[in-house]
C-alpha cells in the first residue's frame, strides 16, 4: 500500500490507464492515509457515507483530491474555516469540484484554512491551526495551509486551494510542494466562497509540476456561471521541456535587498545559477511600484471582503445568534459570535477604506497603484519571459510567532501580492532547504516564477525544466501520520 | 485591536502620498465587457432545498426578527 502513495498522480493515472493499478485500490490507500491525519489538516474526510454519495464521480478514477473547505460541495459540510458556517451543507457544488468529479477525481476530504481565506499561517481558522508536516511547531502557511500540508504530509496525492494574495504559493513554499496561481479568469469562481472577488483564483497544490499541469488542465475553462471566467486558449498539455535556453528570467532590482532571510536568499541565488546552467539568461528588471503592493492589497482586499461578507446575516443560511431581539441586534450578535478577529479586522479596514471622505484617499489610490503594478509587469515582460522572486521572505515560522502582529503577518505576502494585483499567473516550486534566521531545522524554500496573463503553458514548461534541474527530493521526516 | 488597526493604516498610508494624478484606477484586470448570456429560463433551486440551511424557516419562507421591533 505504501508504495502506491509514493507515485505522483501522473504516474498513478498512467498505471491505471495501462491496467496495472485499480482505481478502487488506489483510492482506498489514500482514504486510509488521510484517516491518519495528525496535522488538523482535514475538516471533513470521505468515509464512504451518504455525504460522499452526494459528490460521487462521473467516471473512472484519476486520483482522489483534497479540496480546500472554501469550495461548495453539495450535501457535504463547507465552512470556509469559519464558525459562522459551522454545519452548513450547501445545496450545490462549485464548478471547480464539479469538473474534478466529471474527470474522475473524487473528493478525499475538505481541508482546513484561514477563516474566509484571510491569513498567511492558517492560525485564523475557527477550527484550530494546521501543523506543518516538516516541523509541527511551525505553521504550514496560509490560507490554503490544509491543502499544502496534506500533499506534503502524504495525506493526499494532490489538492486544490485558492490564492488571493499568495494563499496557494506561500503555503506550497512553506511545505515544500508546487503551488500554482493561474491567471485571473482561467478557472471559474462559481461556488468558491468569495473573499476578494477581483483577486480570488483557484489553483493546484501538487507534488510535481506535471501534476499541477494535469490538474490545471481539468480545472480551467469558461463557465456560464462565472461571467469573469475565460479559460485558457488551447487548454493545458503536460510539460516536457528539458532546458531553459533562449528564455530570459527577470530579477526585480527592488527585491535584491537585505530585507529577507539570508537562508532564503542563498537558495534563491543558487536557483538563479541553476537557471543559467540550464541555458536561461538572468536579467535585472525594474518593478518600481511593486513595493507598494502590500499597501494597495490591504486596502483593496479588505474593501471587497467587507462587501462580500455582508451576506452572512443569519437569515438564509449559516449561524444565527440573538434572534429574540430586533433585526439589527440579531445581525450584530450573529456576526460578533460567528466571525473571528482577523475577519472582523478586515471588515473594519474595508468599510473604513470605502467610507465617504476616505474612499479616494484609500480605495481610489490603491486602485491606481494596482494599475501601476500591472504596468510594471507589462513593461518587464517586454524584455523578459518571466519574473522570478523568492515565494516568501522566510521559511515556515513558528506557531504564534506573528499572531500578535497582523502587519508582520501581512508583510509575509510581499513577494506574492504584486502578481495577484496584476492578475498574472505565478508558480512556486520547491528550490531547496534553509534554516530560519536565528537557527532551527532545515525547511523548504519556494522559488516563484511569474509570466504574462494566460501564458500558463509556457510557465509550466519552464517550471518543469527547472524542477528537473533542481531535483528537489527532500520529504518531511515522519510525515503526517503517527 | 485599535492599536493594530492604527499600525496597519499607517503602513497603508504610504501610498497616500504617491503622485498618481491621471492614472486610471484598475477594478478588474482582464479586459471583459458586457458579458451576456441568452435570457432563457433555467431550473432554479426548489424551495425546500433553498430553505434547508435557513436557521428558522417558516411557512415556506425565511424568517427573521422584525426590523421594526422595539
Amino acid at each position: 500500500m505504501t508504495d502506491l502513495l509514493q507515485l505522483t498522480v501522473l504516474e498513478a493515472h498512467e498505471a491505471m490507464v495501462a491496467g496495472d493499478l485499480g482505481a478502487e485500490e488506489y483510492t482506498a490507500a489514500w482514504r486510509e492515509a488521510a484517516a491518519g491525519d495528525e496535522l488538523n489538516a482535514y475538516l471533513w474526510r470521505d468515509e464512504g457515507g451518504e455525504e460522499a454519495a452526494a459528490i460521487a464521480v462521473e467516471r473512472d478514477c484519476v486520483a482522489p483530491i483534497a479540496v480546500k473547505d472554501i469550495f461548495t460541495t453539495e450535501g457535504v459540510p463547507t465552512t470556509a474555516g469559519s464558525r459562522i458556517l459551522e454545519g452548513y451543507r450547501p445545496p450545490y457544488t462549485s464548478t471547480a469540484v464539479r469538473k474534478l468529479l466529471d474527470a474522475g477525481a473524487p473528493v478525499l476530504g475538505k481541508t482546513n484554512m484561514d477563516e474566509f481565506a484571510m491569513g498567511s499561517s492558517n492560525e485564523n481558522s475557527a477550527y484550530g491551526p494546521v501543523l506543518n508536516p516538516w516541523d509541527r511547531e511551525r505553521v504550514p502557511g496560509g490560507s490554503s495551509g490544509g491543502s499544502a500540508a496534506v500533499v506534503a504530509g502524504g495525506l493526499a496525492p494532490w489538492a486544490i486551494g485558492t490564492d488571493t494574495g499568495g494563499s496557494i504559493r506561500q503555503p506550497a513554499a512553506f511545505c515544500g510542494i508546487v503551488g500554482l496561481k493561474p491567471t485571473y479568469g482561467a478557472v471559474s469562481r462559481y461556488g468558491m466562497i468569495a473573499f476578494a472577488s477581483s483577486l480570488d483564483q483557484c489553483g493546484p497544490l501538487t507534488r510535481t509540476v506535471s501534476d499541477a499541469a494535469l490538474l490545471l488542465g481539468i480545472l480551467q475553462g469558461k463557465d456560464l456561471c462565472d461571467s469573469t471566467s475565460i479559460g485558457i486558449d488551447g487548454g493545458i498539455a503536460l510539460p516536457g521541456r528539458e532546458d531553459l535556453s533562449g528564455l530570459r528570467f527577470g530579477v526585480p532590482a527592488e527585491l535584491r535587498g537585505d530585507d529577507y532571510d539570508s537562508g532564503v536568499r542563498a537558495v534563491f541565488e543558487g536557483t538563479l545559477r541553476k537557471i543559467e546552467d540550464l541555458g536561461g539568461e538572468i536579467v535585472e528588471v525594474s518593478l518600481p511600484s511593486a513595493e507598494h503592493g502590500i499597501s494597495a492589497y490591504y486596502v483593496i482586499a479588505p474593501a471587497e471582503a467587507s462587501s462580500n461578507l455582508a451576506r452572512y446575516d443569519g437569515v438564509r443560511y449559516g449561524m444565527r445568534a440573538g434572534g429574540d431581539g430586533d433585526l439589527i441586534e440579531m445581525y450584530e450578535t450573529t456576526r460578533s459570535e460567528g466571525f473571528g478577529p482577523e475577519v472582523k479586522r478586515r471588515i473594519m479596514l474595508g468599510t473604513y477604506a470605502l467610507s465617504s471622505g476616505y474612499y479616494e484617499a484609500y480605495y481610489g489610490q490603491a486602485q491606481k497603484v494596482r494599475t501601476r503594478i500591472a504596468e510594471d509587469f507589462t513593461g518587464a515582460f517586454d524584455s523578459v519571459d518571466f519574473v522570478v522572486t523568492p515565494t516568501a521572505p522566510s521559511v515556515a515560522f513558528e506557531l504564534g510567532e506573528k499572531t500578535d502582529d497582523p502587519l508582520a503577518m501581512y508583510l509575509n505576502d510581499f513577494f506574492t501580492v504584486p502578481m495577484s494585483l496584476a492578475g498574472i499567473p505565478a508558480i512556486s516550486i520547491p528550490a531547496g532547504l534553509a534554516e530560519p534566521d536565528g537557527g532551527g531545522p532545515q525547511l523548504p524554500v519556494g522559488f516563484q516564477i511569474a509570466s504574462p496573463a494566460f501564458s500558463e503553458q509556457k510557465l509550466l514548461e519552464a517550471a518543469y525544466a527547472l524542477e528537473q534541474g533542481i531535483g528537489f527530493d527532500a520529504r518531511p521526516v515522519g510525515g503526517a501520520g503517527g | 485591536m485599535v492599536g493594530e488597526l492604527s499600525g496597519i493604516l499607517e503602513h497603508v498610508d504610504r501610498i497616500g502620498n504617491l503622485d498618481l494624478e491621471g492614472v486610471e484606477p484598475t477594478s478588474h484586470v482582464v479586459a471583459l465587457e458586457n458579458v451576456l448570456r441568452a435570457d432563457e429560463p433555467r431550473p432554479s433551486l426548489p424551495r425546500d432545498v433553498a430553505l434547508a440551511s435557513a436557521p428558522e424557516p417558516q411557512d415556506g419562507a425565511f424568517r427573521a426578527p422584525s426590523p421594526q421591533a422595539e
